[in-house]
This record gives structure tokens, sequence and C-alpha cells, in this order.
């Protein structure tokens, strides 16, 4: 972009300094770097002159301090005498987890309505059209809002329950009503217990015994699983024959896990109605549902968008090519057409899943208790540390942001067309 | 037995397709009733369909238009009207404050003309297809039809005065054709002034009529990009063309800085009429505070805003991320990182509550400004990692093409550059501008009343206790239009400015 002269005979001039195109860059540049110090400069200036006014001293020991607020939801024990820090994080795992559970749903929602919107039934791919048009041009806040409604406005009481209006549904084990949806949880009559970690300090947490336990069997079983595949490889290999083996896979996987879990004496813990609530069972609060409701179904209906291109971008000649090299239709799909589509996909896709997790933060207006409403909601209110408060958020979102977007980049370092 | 032949010695004559496989009949075979599963799929969303039809149509064509509260729908519908029928009384009742939150009664022609002049302005740079004479007559029509609402003896006659101008214009541009009116204009007839003229004047224009106050504060802004525009032109040839715009951008900011307030403040005092509190501005509309604004219009204006500022800062940030030069290219990409990586919804926090300590003590200016100004950095970083895509889309040829040409930097950018990287993301720079006017119901979480704040209020309203529905289709309708017309938008433009020929 830059054109280059003959270099200059003669003298330095200062007129150079503008008119040179071997100086000009490095004068634009210092002048830009001087500007932007100038304009930092300026404004931590006058945000010190405005902090001593207010008398506000900056810094960040209040995280320390005891919150004195409670959280409803929330994945960790905490209680009101624990630290805004400790109530920070317990926003960010509840951040965390609807950006989790919004990602997995919204995936299969984009899935299946991406692909159904190439069907060539009409009626179906018209429906999906809607859906997709309906979703994407209403603003996000207003389906969390109008969700929140809905389940408050139109759901039964728990009352209702009592009088017999209102009954359990999936036979009597789950429990939907106004104040939330309660389902059964898992409970252990052998339980191994916990184990307490970190102490008493901010960021301390329980890992369930029982829990681990499973894991490891499971991960086990997975293994053992890969194994008998690879065996089964190994086999196909020298004698062309692949022994029968899918009975093995999924027993070593199954068989192990519910052992376990009959060693440890799993049961349901029904919800059940005691008083004027229901008591028993985990429970799923509103804003956590509407939330998680209207993040996938808006966010389903981008990801359904980007599902369609990507099929659509893979060539018909290249189905048509792995057919005249013998291919059956599901060998073509996994092997030929998947891996083109996934790499128009995948990218999009994960700068999704960062978008939902940002529109997360919108669940201050329903009042689920995320970052944004412990740390840029009731910590700022109760500390008048503005400031601070909507610093470290920036923060947590920044991170939370770069990281996903390092692994998109690793990502498509990894798929990129190899080009010799 | 040799004359026996097998073969045909005439064609036969064509036969008409079997019934089965054309119209309605052939058109349902092959696109809902192909194979068993493709059946089944049809069925069930015919069932599907059924179902939300059936309890959609009864609901939305509910005669309720009339009732004034929650309460009087149920009666009208005996004990469980609530669930089976829609309560339109509450749109009846509120639709004003929808659209324009708690803006004066007595002052709203202001924003309806905004709005009618936003189109004015926006159509010669969206189409092409209307001519410039129909644009003038567009004006004149809008402009007319506001002093006919206005009423009063000037607004009647200035109205119908401008009305009759849109007619006989009209009139000469119906019944000249095209190439009547090309072969005038060849021969040297006057053409009436381009339409960009009122577009470039309407910005101007719409924050005094929205807001109020003098006339000459928005007429002295624009001087001041006459006083740099003309500094340009007489200084450029003197001084270098660099040179010649540092000393234009100075200008005008010491027009604005300096000069504008006192000619600002003699204007008004020549134009007033009265001493003290009784004084009267001739030229001045009454103001109107900023917590007034709300509904539509708040949200069209944060959006407006937002779309057509954020575009030019977008293509500067753009640039500015591919140019050579490295401090000015970290500094872009740390500018666009930083907005991309976190929620509006926390920049809106700084608008909110850290813009006024970050600025001079003492400073304190307009919340809707301050919004303004979060939003249009939040688009301008989203738009500008879009108009990169584009000029990432450009083959090298394009760049290298323009260098041996000769042009310069600037010049390259302009004529074919952008022309071309713009033009590829359209699909993305449209997406972005819906995706910020859907952002802008975020101002309702720092107490604007946008559409959804006012719903908060309404359903908080006795009468009103338990209205969900209703008002939110209402709104989610209103945005799903302006959003869908965008985007329609987006795929005409992309059909208009295609030029391979596949």
């Amino acid at each position: 972009m830059t054109t280059t002269t003959d270099p200059h005979q003669g003298q330095f001039r200062l007129s150079m300094l503008l008119y040179d195109s071997r100086y000009r860059s490095m004068t634009i540049q210092i002048v830009a770097l001087i500007g932007f110090l100038m304009l930092i400069g300026w404004l931590l200036s006058n945000t010190a002159q405005n902090l001593a006014d207010l008398g506000k001293e900056p810094g960040f020991s209040f995280m320390f301090e005891p919150a004195g607020y409670d959280i409803n939801q929330r994945l960790l024990d905490y209680n009101s005498q624990d630290s805004h820090l400790r109530a920070s994080l317990m926003g960010l795992l509840n951040t965390l987890l609807v950006a989790a559970m919004g990602c997995i749903a919204a995936t299969v929602i984009g899935v299946i309505v991406g692909v159904l919107r190439l069907s060539p039934n009409w009626i179906v791919a018209r429906l999906s059209a809607v859906y997709v048009e309906g979703f994407r041009n209403v603003p996000v806040l207003l389906w969390i809002v109008f969700i929140m409604a809905v389940l408050i406005e139109t759901l039964p009481q728990p009352s209702a329950f009592r009088k017999g209006e209102a009954s359990m549904s999936l036979w009597d084990t789950v429990a939907i009503t106004n104040r939330g949806v309660y389902i059964p949880e898992p409970l252990f009559s052998r339980s191994l217990g916990d184990i307490h970690l970190l102490g008493s300090s901010a960021l301390r947490f329980d890992v369930s015994l029982d829990l681990l336990a499973l894991l490891a069997v499971l991960i086990a079983g997975i293994l053992t699983s890969v194994l008998i595949k690879r065996r089964a490889d190994v086999i196909q290999e020298a004698t062309g024959e692949r022994p029968r083996t899918w009975h093995l896979r999924v027993g070593a996987i199954v068989v192990p896990f519910i052992l376990v879990l009959a060693v440890l004496g799993f049961y349901l813990g029904y919800p059940e109605l005691k008083g004027f609530n229901f008591k028993g069972g985990t429970h799923l609060r509103n804003s956590l549902i509407a939330l998680w409701l209207a993040l996938s179904l808006y966010t389903g209906a981008f990801i359904a968008e980007i599902v369609r291109s990507g099929i659509l971008a893979v060539s018909k000649g290249q189905t048509e090519a792995a057919g005249a090299l013998g291919m059956r239709p599901n060998r073509t799909m996994s092997l030929v057409v998947l891996p083109q589509a996934l790499r128009v996909i995948i990218p999009p896709l994960i700068s999704n899943y960062l978008n939902l997790t940002k529109n997360s933060s919108l669940a201050i207006a329903v009042g689920y208790m995320d970052i944004t409403g412990t740390l840029g909601g009731i910590t700022m209110n109760q500390t008048g540390r503005e400031l601070e408060t909507v610093l470290l958020l920036m923060l947590v979102y920044l991170t939370i942001s770069l990281t996903i977007s390092a692994v998109m980049n690793w990502y498509n370092e990894s798929v990129k067309l190899k080009e010799r | 037995m040799s004359d026996m032949s097998y073969v045909r010695s005439e064609m036969l004559p064509e036969r008409a397709p079997p019934a089965s496989q054309i119209g309605f009949v052939g058109w349902i075979r092959a696109n809902l009733f192909n194979g068993v599963g493709n059946s089944i799929l049809t069925i069930l969303s015919l069932i599907f369909l059924w179902y939300i039809l059936s309890a959609l149509l009864p609901w939305i064509f509910a005669p309720t238009w009339n009732s004034g509260s929650l309460n009087e729908c149920r009666e009208i519908f005996g004990a469980d009207g609530g669930h089976g029928a829609a309560c339109w009384g509450v749109i009846r009742e509120r639709w004003v404050q929808l659209l324009f939150g708690f803006y004066p009664e007595a002052e709203r022609w202001r924003p309806i003309v905004g709005f009618g002049l936003l189109f004015v302005a926006l159509i010669p740079v969206l189409f092409n297809m209307i001519s410039r004479r129909m644009n003038w007559v567009l004006l004149l029509a809008v402009l007319g039809l506001a002093g006919l609402y206005l009423g009063g003896a000037l607004g009647i006659i200035a109205g119908l005065l401008l009305l009759g101008a849109a007619g006989f214009v009209g009139f000469k541009a119906f019944t000249t054709s095209k190439e009547d009116r090309a072969a005038e204009i060849e021969s040297g007839a006057k053409r009436l002034p381009n339409p960009f003229i009122f577009s470039a004047i309407y910005p101007f224009i719409a924050p005094w009529l929205l807001w109020g106050g003098s006339i000459w504060l928005p007429v002295g802004a624009a001087l001041g990009f006459v006083v740099g525009y003309f500094a340009y032109r007489f200084l450029a040839p003197v001084v270098g063309s660099l040179a010649g715009l540092i000393i234009a951008v100075l200008a005008a900011l010491i027009w604005w800085l300096l000069l504008m307030a006192p000619m600002v403040d003699q204007l008004d005092a020549l134009f007033t009429i009265g001493e003290g509190p009784g004084a009267e501005n001739l030229l001045a509309l009454e103001p109107v505070e900023s917590r007034n604004f709300g509904g539509f219009m708040l949200s069209i204006t944060i959006g407006v805003v937002a779309i057509a500022c954020s575009l030019p800062i977008g293509v500067v940030l753009a640039l500015g991320r591919q140019s050579d030069l490295l401090i000015v290219k970290a500094l872009c990409v740390g500018f666009i990182e930083f907005i991309r990586g976190v929620p509006l919804i926390t920049l809106l926090f700084v608008a909110s509550t850290l813009l006024n300590i970050f600025l001079p003590p003492g400073t304190n200016f307009d919340i809707i400004l301050r919004v303004l100004i979060m939003v249009t950095l939040f688009a301008a970083a989203y738009m500008a990692e879009v108009v990169r895509g584009g000029l990432a889309a450009l083959p090298k040829g394009q760049y290298e093409a323009a260098d041996a040409l000769g042009l310069d930097y600037w010049k390259a950018q302009r004529l074919i550059i952008m022309p071309q990287a713009l033009k590829i993301s359209i699909p993305g720079i449209v997406s972005t501008f819906i995706g910020v006017f859907k952002d802008t119901v975020l101002v309702s979480i720092i107490g604007l009343l946008d559409p959804l704040g006012l719903s908060n209020a309404i359903r908080a309203d006795q009468d009103w206790n338990g209205v969900v529905w209703e008002l939110y289709g209402f709104i989610a309708f209103m945005f799903f239009v302006f959003c869908f017309s965008m985007s329609r938008y987006s795929m005409y433009l992309e059909r208009r400015l295609r030029t391979d020929h596949s």
C-alpha cells in the first residue's frame, strides 16, 4: 500500500516528516500514539479528580467484605455472610451454567431446524423458515422477559396442586408451577460423602466422592470401549473380517456404571407438596428457565442458518464423487460431506456460543443471579464502587471471550486447507 | 410378411402428462407426499399448524378492542377469558405511549415529522429507482402535511402552498416522459438540486425537531462544516492537501468551541420578543427533556444514530486494522477486541454510571447522548470486523492494480477498494444494523423507557396487571416489521449491485 519514491538526495528538511513517505508513516504513528496517551492521561486525571471529589478511594478491598445479600439459585454453598468475591463467584458459575445449558440446547435446536429448512417437504421447510425469521428479528431481551412473564402468569400456583386444579406431569415426578419447575434429584443412600477443598476461603468448594466415582467408572468404561475398537481394527487389518463388538463396547460402559450406582444406593428424590410449596427435588427457578429457553431458541435460529449454509456450501460434486468411489451414503456423510461442512460451520458456531454467553448478561432483567446480577447489580449498588465493579465485570467477560476466540483460532488453524 | 414394419414412420402427437403429475395434485405429490417419511412429516406439521392456528386465530380476533381493563375483558369472555382471547384494550389505550413514551402531547407532531423526513432523507441513499423530482415531491408533501397537521392560519397556508408545489412538481414529473426530460436536460434545462442535499441537512434538523430549543444551534453546528470545507477549499492549493486538511479541521473546531456559542446567543437575542421569563423566541421549538423520550421513538432514535455513525467509524477502524502502521493497527485491534469481548450491557453501565466520572468534573450531559456514544462505539467495533472481512475477501490484484495506476492510498480506497469491499459485506453490514436496532431494547435495563421499559410500567398498572401476550406480541411484531424489512432490503441491494453475469 505504500508508494516508494527514489531515495531523496540532499539534506533532511522538516517538511519531509509530512511529505516523504519514508518518514510520514513514522510521523503519523507517533502523533497517534501521543494522542492516545494524552487521551488516556486526560481520562485518568479526570477520574482521579472526580473520585477524590466524591471521597472514594479506588481499590478492591471491598470484595472481601461480607456481601450481605442472598443468592437464591447457586451451585456451591453460600450465605449472606460470605464476601462479595464469593458472591461474584456464584454469579460467574451461574453465568457459565446457563451458557453451557444454552449452547447445548441451541445446538440441538439449530441443527434440527437447519436440516429441516433444507427438507424437500414444503410445509416443513416453510415452518422452519418462519421459526428462524421470527426469532432472529425480535430482540432476545424481549424473548427473555416475555417467556418469564408467560411462566409466571400462565402456570398454576403451588396451591392449585393442593386443590387438585393442577397435577404433576410425567407420572408424578415433575411439578411445573409458576414458581419454577421441580424435577427429581439424584440421591445416594450409601453416599461416600464430600471432600471440602480450600478450607473456608472465598473459593472453597465441595467435591462429591459419589460423582468422582461415577466419573472414574465412566471414563474407564469409555477407555475400555476404545481398546475394544482398536482390537477390532487390528483384526480387520489382519484378516479382513471385522468381529461384532458393539454389544461388548456398550456393555463395557453401561454395566460397571450401573453396578457402581447400585453399590452407592442410587435413588431419585421426588418433589412433594408440603405446606404452600414443593419440597425436595431440584428446583429450577423461572428466571433460569426463561433465560435458558429464550437464549437457546434465539441462538438456535442463528445456528440453524449457519448449519443450512454449511450444508449448502459442500458442492454436490463431492457427494457424487464419493458415490463414484463406491462409498455408501453414511460413509459419504461421515467421511466426505461432514468434514467439509464442519469447516464452514464451526467458526460462526463458536462465535454464536460467544454471543450467547454475552447475552446471558441480560439475566439481570429477570433477576437470575449471574455475574452481571451479583457483581454488576447488587454488589455495585451496595458498595457504590461503580468503577471497580464494572471494570471487574468487563474483565471477566473479556477473559471468557478471549479464551473462546483463542480456541477458535486454534481450531481454524488446525482445519485450514493444507495448501502445498 | 416383409411389409411388416417395426419402425414408426411418423411422430406420435405429444400427450399431456398424467393428471397426478401436474398442477396442484402434482405439486402436492412432489413436495409433500413423496415417500413415507415425508408424508408423516407433512401430516405431523399439518396437525401442528392446526393446533397453533385453532388457538391463535380466535385469540387474535377477540372483540376486546374497547375494553378498559383486564377485568372488563374477563367479563366479556366469562370466567377464563384471560386465556382464550386477547385483551386488545391495552394496545388501544397505550399504543400512543408505546410509540412516543411521555413526549408532550402538543409536541408529538415533531417526532412524526422527523420520522417522515427521515424517509425522505433516506430514499436517495437507499434506492436509485426514484427520480430526483419524485424525491422533491415527497419532501414537499411531508412538509405540507406537517403544516396542515400543525393547524393555525400560518400552518394551513404554508401546508397548502407546499402541497400545491408538490402537486405541481409531481404533475410535471408524471406528464413528461423520461426521454423527453433527458432531452430537456441535455439541451440545458435547469435541473432540481440533488436530493442528497436534504440528506446532508437532515442530521441537523432531526435533533432540533426532537429535542427542541433554538434553531440557531443546529445552524451553527452545520456552519462549522461549511467553515471547514471552505478553509480546505481555499487553503489546500496553497499549503498542500494534508496541511489544508489539518487547518480545516482546526478551523471547524475553533468555530464550534469558541465562536458558535456567542453567535447563537446573539441571534437568539435578535429573534426574542419580550423580556425575562415571558420572553418568546420566534425561531425556537419548545425544549423536550430526554427523560420524556420513550417508546419506539427512542428505539428508532438510538438505532438510526448508532447505525448512521457506526458505518464510517467502522470503516476507519477496519482500515486501521489492515494498515501497515504498527501502532495504529495495535490501537484499532485493541479497541475492536475489547468492545467485542464485553456485553453491551456493561457498556451501558459505563454510560449510565461511569462516563461522568471519566469526564472533567462538573460535566453532566444527557443520558440519551451518553447511551448513543456507547451504542455507536459498540456497533462500530462489530462493523469494523464486517468491513475487514470484505477487505480480506478482495483479490490481491485489486490492491496491486490500484498501486499500478499510481493512485495514492486514499484515492485507491475511495475509488477501487471500498466500493467493492462494502458491496461484498452488505449482508454482514445489514445484519449488524439489525443487531444494533434490536440491542436498543437493552436501554430499558438502565432505566430508559423504551417499549420494553414501558411494558413493565404498563403491567404494573392495576388495570392491566396480568397482560402478557398482547403487549409483548405487539412490541415483538413492531420489531419484527422493522428488522425483517431491513433484511429484505439487504437482499434487494445485493441483487441491485450484482455485477457478475451468473
